[in-house]
């Protein structure tokens, strides 16, 4: 009998035990606002609660003695108290604070465009790039479409902020890209020589950039490639222009793949079909391969590299301006190989390290020639320094190495250090078989640090610097970037920032007999942005002062040489950006806008002037929509510029002088592109087809860039587009993968 | 009487924890009972933070985190106000608790709506990031229970809300929900454990009539 007493008496102890006890209070953060959703939890019990609206919490507990009181909430550090219950109500007030993390914070962002498979601020992807109308899968074509960026239709490149285009630099995985257009050709923009496919993420800094870069004195257009494939396949491809054929291979385990692919692009048919303002003597011509392999050396670390090499040739004999009767030949032949291999790994305990190498050749031979009716070379006296040849190799190599060590919260400190090296050889044979030649050697060694700072979610800073040492100039430069970014609403924020950005001369203006330092660009940029899901907008506005422009003097009667660093200039603007996912059912639209005001004096400029190459009101309209039931994309745009300012600068044996100077007028133009999918939504289908129809200029505006003038200034002639309208057609067909959860995707 | 006592003791030690468990048993039911009536977000916060307190206070068992979860991913379709990677950051959390006691198909039911739900926010921006997390909780799941009705259901339901002209449609996926109806009816959940989505499909295919 007595066990079952004992356990009566047990029984009722634990009855008196269960006596309620009610804990209630308040949950605020550190600026003393309620936090609603917070849990409140009695630890190793079931008991606690939910804070309210107030930030109000109420629970009962049969508990009794010393326990913790722990509370949780999202974007806050878990907070503890201990209590003691005896049995009298509670009342506790507890304090959390914020935590900043990367949902939440302010994005450092001013002057930069992000673009990629990001969570957030994606502006452009690479399917953007492809299906912009009048971009031509070209991935500085679909940038033009941004403010800060010119339409500058004569020759290639992002002129940006009242910058030249040798102001833009370009890099892939961290590394410097030292020809990322082909080769130049007068009056014909080139494209960029990689596909917009090979790259995941694109950052577009329109000025501001990271200390992590520099030797750009406008621009950063930094890309990073394209992990691991998720499937396999090969591809095919037929167009008016070119046929390609490529393979990716993904390893069984999904840790490594390879891939290859070929092309060769021969412009004949199109000429044909349409008319060229140029009369082709050799037809543009290319072969191009490329091959890739990436490996997963862990969860987190990936080592990738990809090769390139293109051979291209084109010839092309235009009616001589100098001299009646006559004609201007120019050949060219490019030999192009690119490496680059990179790795990247977490090293645990908030370290990562980020290196890469890239080695790169490049090879022009140019030609040029004053020809007769008969395509026979002539020289006539004044005239003989246009019979040349010119052959052009170089080689680069580039490597940098980047360490970023997590501090307190999200905040992170970045150092690292880059080298550059160049040789570049010039051989130039003149008309009488006299030669010259110049080797320009540069080593250009950089150390970098940043750190990212968060002060609290709403508030972040980025403060950096970067030490450039120049061989071939004997110079060094320190160059400071200070970036904030202030939250000032749960979707908008302002930022501002502020840089020196160094630059040495550009090479075409080597060997100088002078000495030379940098070219110095002071950047001051204010933002503010606001980012829902399906909207962007974006206005920035800008001061940018140029010191130690390079000016050039005459020598050899035609060549332009680096005189001195007394050149100068500025540029100031408004840029505004807004695009939007949301107004207009299966609509996809974006409008940009910059005004520019900008004078430079530099090369052979008499004085400052608004250069050539900035136009004053820059915009552009781009649409795009899918219709599924027809299975095709209808992608337009419109791009406009005010007439840009065109000079003839002639020297007169001692300064250089206008000899001639006006406005160009407005430029207009509309493109249009269509992709037609018809595999699409054959489920399991083995092939996945795209046709593409795309016309540039679509109602054959005028559009006229500007003049080139006779040698002696007494005539001029337009600078046109190749061709009035452009047309384009191709198929595309990818084997073994099914896109259509792709397509069905990306256009939902 | 040594052994008397041994017993005795051995007898209070069991019936403690017969309490613990008939405790557990009440709290969850208790819970589940709410689950079924409550609609708000705020509501379906408050009931997911007390299975998480059930799951914390217990340490080995996996279903109160598996509901701390779903309560989230209920909140995460019906609530279009709601900022959906946070809350979808705080039901994998959850699920990553659930599956280091127990790692198995259901968890990967609502790790496959949360990816779901983050992606939906902007389809073509962020399907290269969570397409292929969506993909792998369905994968995974099936590897674990090719027969889950749950995840037949989620299956189904995307061909049924997905137009005829991307590959989906109603006709494509009536055969598919009939399987999946099939699965729920031979299923014989246990006490507690999940036996949601079979109203959901009934009412799809009354939708056919």
């Amino acid at each position: 009998m007595k066990p079952l007493c004992y356990i009566f008496i047990l029984l009722i102890i634990g009855y008196y035990g269960n006596a309620q006890t009610k804990i209630s209070g308040t949950i605020k953060d550190n600026k003393n606002k309620p936090v609603p959703s917070a849990s409140i939890v009695l630890k190793d019990t079931y008991d606690g609660a939910t804070s309210d609206s107030s930030g109000i919490f109420s629970f009962t507990t049969a508990e009794k003695g010393k326990l913790t009181l722990t509370v949780t909430a999202v974007g806050y550090r878990p907070a503890e108290q201990i209590i003691d219950i005896t049995g009298n109500d509670i009342t506790i007030n507890i304090a959390v604070k914020e935590e900043v993390s990367e949902l939440k914070a302010v994005i450092i962002s001013a002057g930069s465009f992000e673009a990629g498979d990001k969570k957030r601020v994606t502006v452009l992807n690479s399917i953007d790039v492809a299906t912009t109308a009048g971009a031509n899968a070209d991935i500085t074509g679909a940038l033009k479409t941004l403010p800060g960026a010119q339409q500058v239709g004569e020759s290639e490149g992002l002129f940006v902020r009242g910058g030249t285009a040798a102001e833009t630099k370009t890099f892939i995985d961290g590394t410097l890209v030292n020809n990322f257009f082909y080769s130049s050709v007068p009056g014909i923009a080139q494209r960029g020589r990689f596909s917009p496919f090979l790259f995941k993420g694109t950052v577009f800094s329109t000025g501001g950039y990271s200390a992590l870069y520099g030797q750009a004195l406008s621009s950063a257009l930094i890309l990073e490639s394209i992990d691991l494939p998720e499937q396999g396949s090969s591809n095919i491809g037929v167009s008016v222009l070119s046929l390609n054929a490529g393979h990716q291979h993904l390893a069984k385990n999904k840790k490594s793949s390879w891939g290859i692919s070929y092309s060769y692009a021969n412009l004949w048919l199109a000429f044909k079909a349409i008319k060229q303002r140029q009369n082709y003597s050799r037809v543009p011509e290319y072969h191009e391969g490329d091959a890739n392999f990436r490996i997963k050396t862990s969860e987190t670390g990936i080592i990738k590299y990809y090769g390139y090499f293109s051979a291209n040739r084109l010839g092309i004999i235009t009616p001589s301006i100098d001299t009646a009767g006559y004609y201007d030949a120019f050949n060219i032949k490019n030999f192009n190989m690119y490496h680059n291999l990179s790795y990247r790994e977490s090293l645990g305990n908030g370290w990562k390290l980020t290196t890469g190498i890239s080695y790169s050749t490049n090879k022009d031979n140019i030609e040029g020639q004053l020809q007769d009716g008969a395509e026979k070379e002539v020289n006539i006296p004044p005239l003989a320094y246009k019979n040349f040849e010119l052959e052009s190799p170089g080689q680069y190599f580039n490597a940098k190495t980047v360490i970023d060590k997590r501090l307190m919260g999200i905040s992170v400190i970045r150092f690292g250090g880059e080298y550059n090296y160049s040789n570049d050889k010039y051989h130039y044979t003149l008309y009488n078989g006299q030669k010259f030649s110049s080797s320009i050697v540069e080593n250009l060694k950089a150390v970098f640090a940043e750190t990212d700072i968060y002060i609290t979610n709403d508030l972040a800073a980025k403060i950096g610097g970067r030490f450039e040492h120049s061989s071939l100039l004997n110079k060094s430069n320190i160059a400071p970037r200070v970036s904030l970014a202030y939250k000032t609403g749960k979707q908008s924020q302002a930022s501002l920032a502020y840089g020196i950005f160094y630059q040495n001369p550009e090479k075409k203006y080597l060997p100088s007999p002078d000495v030379l330092t940098f070219s110095k660009a002071t950047h001051y940029i204010a933002q503010y942005q606001k980012v829902t899901s399906k909207t962007t907008f974006r206005s920035e506005v800008f001061y940018k002062k140029y010191n130690d422009l390079i000016k050039t003097d005459m020598i050899n009667a035609a060549q332009q040489v680096a005189a001195n660093n007394n050149g100068y200039g500025d540029a100031k603007g408004l840029e505004i950006f807004w695009r939007d996912k949301k107004t207009f059912k299966n609509i996809d639209y974006w409008v940009s806008y910059s005004y520019l005001d900008t004078k430079r004096d530099y090369t052979n400029f008499p004085y400052a002037i608004q250069p050539n190459f900035a136009a004053k009101h820059t915009a552009s309209l781009v649409m795009k929509k899918f219709v599924t039931k027809w299975k095709t994309g209808f992608n337009m745009s419109y791009t406009y510029a005010s007439g840009r300012p065109y000079y003839n600068i002639m020297y007169d044996g001692s300064n250089y002088k206008f000899t001639d100077m006006g406005k160009a007028k407005d430029y207009n133009n509309v493109s249009f592109s269509l992709n037609y999918l018809p595999g699409l939504f054959k489920k399991d289908s083995k092939t996945f087809t795209v046709l593409v129809l795309t016309v540039n200029n679509i109602f054959g505006i005028n559009q006229l860039y500007g003049y080139n003038y006779s040698y002696d200034g007494s005539r001029k002639t337009p600078i046109l587009p190749p061709s009035r309208t452009f047309i384009f057609l191709g198929a595309f067909i990818s084997f073994g993968i099914d896109r259509t959860e792709d397509a069905i995707n990306s256009n939902l | 009487m040594k052994k008397i006592l041994s017993l005795f003791a051995a007898s209070i030690i069991m019936f403690s924890a017969a309490a613990q468990s008939e405790k557990y048993v009440k709290a969850m039911e208790a819970n589940l009972a709410k689950f079924d009536t409550v609609k708000t977000t705020a509501g379906l916060i408050d009931l997911s933070n007390a299975f998480a307190r059930i799951g914390d206070a217990e340490k080995d068992q996996w279903l109160p985190y598996y509901y701390a979860a779903l309560t989230l991913s209920t909140a995460g379709w019906s609530d279009q106000s709601l900022d959906k990677d946070a809350n979808a950051e705080k039901i994998k959390a959850f699920c990553a608790k659930a599956e280091a006691i127990n790692d198995n198909a259901e968890i990967c039911a609502v790790r496959n709506m949360a990816a779901t739900q983050q992606m939906l926010v902007d389809p073509q921006a962020r399907w290269q990031t969570y397409g292929p997390e969506v993909a792998s909780a369905m994968e995974k799941g099936l590897k674990l229970d090719p027969d889950n009705p749950r995840l037949h259901f989620l299956q189904a339901s995307g061909v049924f809300n997905t137009p005829e002209q991307f590959g989906g449609g109603k006709d494509k996926a009536k055969p598919m929900l009939e399987k999946t109806l099939e699965l729920f009816n031979a299923e014989n959940p246990k006490p507690l454990y999940p036996h949601w989505g079979k109203k959901q499909v009934e009412d799809m295919l009354a939708s056919y009539k």
